[in-house]
């Protein structure tokens, strides 16, 4: 066992609540726009008036099988809602309809990618479909809590992973891979800060060896680094107990960002009894062979599978693979970019994937841009490396071009045009050059000849400055080299 | 006015200018003012009843001819309706009014019915004597020979709405049926009424008690009316899942037609241990169907002892669940004191609701709890699919019908349902349950009267959407039973 922390054994088990990307609820037709008004994407259902009634929306089953397609799980072609009963405001009919004994999906998994590189299966016990609850609002008013049930009904998934995870940095790499996936195939856009995305970890530590230790629920954690930052604490606290012979409490506790600590929230004596029954509002939900495997038609290429044809495909690093993939909008960018060079892809896209990850992310990460929100083609990097390729300009001089093609918008051949930047190739222009540049420095040259050989950068640098930057560094080099025998 | 009209009664006067609905409507209004002793109705909105009924008179006026125009009907006050009060009958319900038509009333307002208004009713439809409602109790128009003082019970749940039509205060009206609610009533009251095969008739905008097995139907003075009222009913609604997706056959075309060769299933388990006066009457209904050249067939429903336990699981369970909605914090009524949510839920739930739906909430949340589920609620789905095999495997492959009584006892006295224990109570429903349980329609049809007076009714249990079958053959039993004279020999109070 390699990844003990101080002797124990971390066991994590994760169950992730994605918001399923669909237009109108999950029972109702309201519409799950978000930042709308409070209760203004309300109906009579969502409300729990008296006789209403549930109609399920189609699209979010088509999307929780496309789901269970990314996560290599078990499509059930029979699953049924349960409801879950329990009081609270906002939960307008008090009970939450839910999928605990057939779920629609089981027995996926994931491959995560630790530290050293290689490779780990992460367990999917389950898919299921439930609804969200309302929002309750604490905070307006010194004597009232207000609720809003714009939230309550919008369909979500829960993702439950087996215990497999035994570090806080699996848990994250895991959840990465699980938002990478659900936004490829657009089932979920996994928007943390919007709350599409809700976390809550299950943690235990044991010896190596022994059963499992009793475990503590951290509820509702809502950003990765939160997740990582809460298991840490948690291992930690357990640890620490532990060693000083107390007893872990099977609880459930929440992480305050703010103290980076996590706080027992109750004891598993206070658990509520749910008393989940079959829905007798819905029938079960029934798949026809046919309905799957349309939906596995329209199944994109995922993230591992589009990793492994990039690097054989492109010729590019691991390494710059996994940046390149991590979005599908990126990747699918640097697609289009490869193609619309006009070098082959075994010439062309390795320049590429390097000014996409170089350059192209500085911008949008310095400007807070999307991919989508940038002013210029994205074409415009295909033309500029281009330009490279083919010599008309350098490297250093592309720097230039790709700086003000951003603050421009103008196309990289024009701008090169504009500016005379394009490369000096005449052999006896450079050469000439270079001549007055020696002669210019005629102690340099002797000490350089006298073996002072790590001059030869100076040489270099000067002749590029009587070059304006403009001479082709290659020839550059070989000219100097030649006349500095 | 002629007393008791009936729907093709009212159609035919309407269309021949005997009287208006407008008319009719004042009749009935002013009956439910001079018995409103009988507690029949919960809301009566006088002016909007006689604008409708006005409005209607327009419409006939320039030739509308839709299946009930200008019918005056009255509305078990389980059925949502837009801008009338709706309250279940429950006190936690009191204020309520809703924004929306249920579909089955608005299916009878597209069929050019009229509302009078909401009638009284057990509950949140939990009880077999109409004692439950937060309004006070429904009273039968009728009266013992032996005990003319006696008030007596209506049944339940749908007591309002069975004693409006018995009594004349209205000229049919809906009521709903989740373990004899519609059947029971009409039996004590010398009605008929059927509860339809599950899912004919849509549950959007009816306050749920249990999901899986309520649904509406009419409770009516004639087999025709019901054939009339039902058809109007029923249909499919994509706003409610369980709803099923066939075409309604127009049931009174079907009246009158021969059930020669009919083969009705006689089961011994509805016959152990009825009293004579019961056997006598199921002796008449037996004779009257092999006259009309139905073929009896004697059967064995080996489950049917079990159905009233599986009922008394799987209802509170479902009850305790849909009731949750009514906490105190949106439409539901609010307790004046409290000081946290807590409290907020426990004394708006406390003072809101009944005893008889506080003992079903306990008792379903109970059959629900960590560690008695599989006891209970699994063990009764399992039982509930064993009646539905044996229904399946044991009458409806041999037979078309089976006739039972309705109710073991006829219409008992309002203090005499006091003093019953609940599991008393509910052996009200040990005939008509069973049809709930497997989703089956099933009515009751008057046929007779007791020793002491009281109207008797025989049920006809039909396959799933073998409802053409029960009215085919309700109607050879009406006509046979000719209650419409024996009705005559009632001890009425009006």
């Amino acid at each position: 066992m390699d990844n003990l922390i101080k002797g124990w054994e971390v066991v994590i088990g994760l169950e992730v609540h994605a918001q399923i990307s669909t237009k109108s609820k999950l029972f109702s037709s309201s519409p799950t726009n978000f930042g709308s008004d409070p209760n203004t994407q309300v109906s009579f259902y969502d409300a729990a008036m008296p006789g209403m009634l549930p109609v399920l929306n189609e699209n979010a089953i088509d999307q929780a099988i496309k789901s269970g397609f990314g996560i290599n799980g078990k499509i059930n072609k029979i699953s049924r809602f349960d409801r879950k009963n329990y009081f609270y405001p906002d939960l307008p009919s008090g009970y939450q309809i839910s999928q605990l004994y057939y779920p629609i999906i089981t027995d996926g998994y994931l491959e995560i990618e630790l530290k050293d590189g290689s490779k780990k299966i992460i367990n999917i016990e389950r898919i299921h479909i439930e609804q969200d609850a309302g929002k309750s609002i604490h905070d307006l008013s010194p004597d009232f809590s207000y609720v809003d049930l714009n939230r309550s009904g919008v369909p979500l998934m829960e993702i439950v992973s087996k215990p497999d995870m035994s570090s806080s940095y699996e848990a994250m790499q895991y959840v990465k891979k699980l938002r990478t996936i659900l936004r490829y195939i657009e089932t979920s856009d996994c928007n943390m800060e919007r709350g599409n995305l809700r976390v809550d970890a299950n943690i235990s530590i044991r010896k190596p060896g022994e059963g499992f230790g009793n475990r503590v629920e951290i509820k509702n954690i809502n950003s990765i680094k939160f997740l990582g930052q809460a298991l840490d604490y948690e291992t930690e606290r357990q640890i620490i107990a532990k060693e000083s012979g107390e007893e872990i409490i099977q609880e459930t506790r929440l992480f305050d960002s703010n103290a980076g600590e996590t706080r027992s929230m109750r004891s598993k004596e206070d658990a509520a009894d749910y008393r989940y029954f079959p829905d007798p509002d819905l029938k079960p939900v029934i798949l026809s062979d046919e309905r799957i495997e349309k939906l596995m038609a329209t199944m994109p290429e995922l993230p591992d599978s589009k990793k492994e044809r990039f690097i054989k495909e492109y010729e590019i690093s691991e390494s710059d693979a996994n940046v390149l993939i991590e979005d599908k909008k990126i990747a699918d960018c640097f697609e289009k970019i490869v193609a619309s060079s006009k070098f082959s892809a075994s010439e062309s896209a390795k320049l590429i994937a390097n000014w996409m990850i170089g350059e192209f992310f500085a911008l949008l990460n310095k400007e807070g841009k999307d991919i989508e929100e940038v002013e210029f083609p994205v074409e415009y990097i295909a033309e500029l490396v281009d330009l490279i390729i083919d010599k008309t300009i350098s490297g250093k001089i592309a720097k230039t071009v790709f700086a003000e093609m951003a603050e421009t918008g103008k196309s990289p051949a024009s701008l090169v045009k504009e500016l005379g930047l394009v490369q000096i190739q005449d052999e006896s222009v450079i050469k000439s050059v270079i001549e007055k540049v020696l002669s210019d420095n005629s102690k340099q040259v002797e000490q350089y000849k006298s073996g002072k050989t790590q001059l030869f950068g100076f040489f270099v640098g000067q002749s590029m400055k009587a070059l304006h930057g403009k001479g082709n560094p290659e020839m550059v080099n070989n000219i100097l080299k030649e006349l500095l025998i | 006015m002629k007393k008791f009209l009936t729907i093709s009664e009212v159609r035919k006067g309407l269309k021949n200018k005997e009287f208006s609905s407008l008319e009719l409507m004042n009749y009935y209004i002013e009956r439910i003012e001079s018995y409103s002793e009988l507690n029949a109705y919960v809301t009566l909105d006088k002016e909007k009843a006689l604008e409708a009924a006005k409005k209607a008179d327009e419409k006939i006026s320039k030739g509308e001819e839709k299946l009930l125009s200008g019918v005056p009907i009255a509305v078990k006050d389980l059925f949502c309706t837009k801008g009338i009060r709706t309250t279940a009958c429950s006190k936690i319900l009191s204020e309520f009014v809703p924004e929306y038509e249920s579909t089955v009333t608005q299916n009878l307002l597209n069929n050019g019915a009229v509302f009078i208004g909401k009638t009284n009713m057990d509950e949140f439809a939990m009880g077999s004597a109409n004692i439950t409602s937060y309004f006070g109790p429904c009273y039968l128009p009728f009266r013992k020979k032996s005990n003319s003082d006696m008030k007596l019970v209506p049944g339940g749940s749908s007591g309002g709405s069975a004693t409006a039509v018995a009594s004349d205060l209205c000229v049919a009206a809906t009521g709903s049926d989740t373990g004899g609610s519609i059947r029971q009533p009409a039996a004590f009251s010398g009605l008929v009424g059927i509860k339809p095969t599950y899912g004919l008739c849509s549950r959007w905008g009816m306050v749920a008690f249990a999901s899986s097995l309520d649904q509406a139907g009419p409770l009516t003075k004639t087999v025709e009316d019901a054939a009339i009222m039902l058809c109007a009913m029923a249909g499919y609604d994509d706003k409610d899942s369980t709803s099923e997706n066939v075409t309604i056959p127009d049931y009174a075309s079907f009246l009158g037609q021969s059930i020669r060769g009919m083969k009705i299933g006689i089961a011994k388990e509805y016959i152990e241990g009825l009293n004579q006066e019961n056997l006598d009457l199921f002796e008449k209904a037996k004779n009257w169907l092999v006259s009309a050249g139905c073929e009896l067939i004697d059967i064995s429903l080996k489950t049917t002892p079990y159905a009233l336990p599986a009922y008394y699981i799987i209802a509170p369970a479902e009850a305790s669940s849909n009731l949750t909605r009514y906490d105190g914090v949106r439409y539901s009524r609010r307790a004046e004191h409290y000081n946290d949510i807590n409290e907020l839920y426990i004394n708006s739930r406390s003072e809101g609701f009944g005893e008889e739906v506080k003992r079903r909430i306990l008792t379903g949340t109970y059959v629900l709890s960590a560690g008695y589920y599989d006891a209970y609620y699994t063990k009764a789905l399992k039982i509930q699919k064993m009646i539905k095999e044996d229904f399946k495997n044991n009458a409806f492959s041999k037979v078309d019908l089976i006739l039972t009584l309705t109710t073991p006892n006829t219409a008992f006295g309002i203090e005499e349902s006091a003093k019953m224990t609940p599991v008393e109570m509910y052996l009200n429903d040990i005939f008509t349950v069973n049809a709930n349980i497997a989703g089956l329609p099933a009515m009751s049809i008057p046929a007779g009267l007791s020793n002491d007076g009281l109207p008797m009714g025989v049920q006809l249990i039909g396959n799933r959407f073998g409802e053409v079958n029960i009215f085919k053959a309700a109607k050879i039993i009406e006509e046979s039973a000719d209650f419409e004279k024996l009705r005559k020999d009632i001890l009425t109070i009006y």
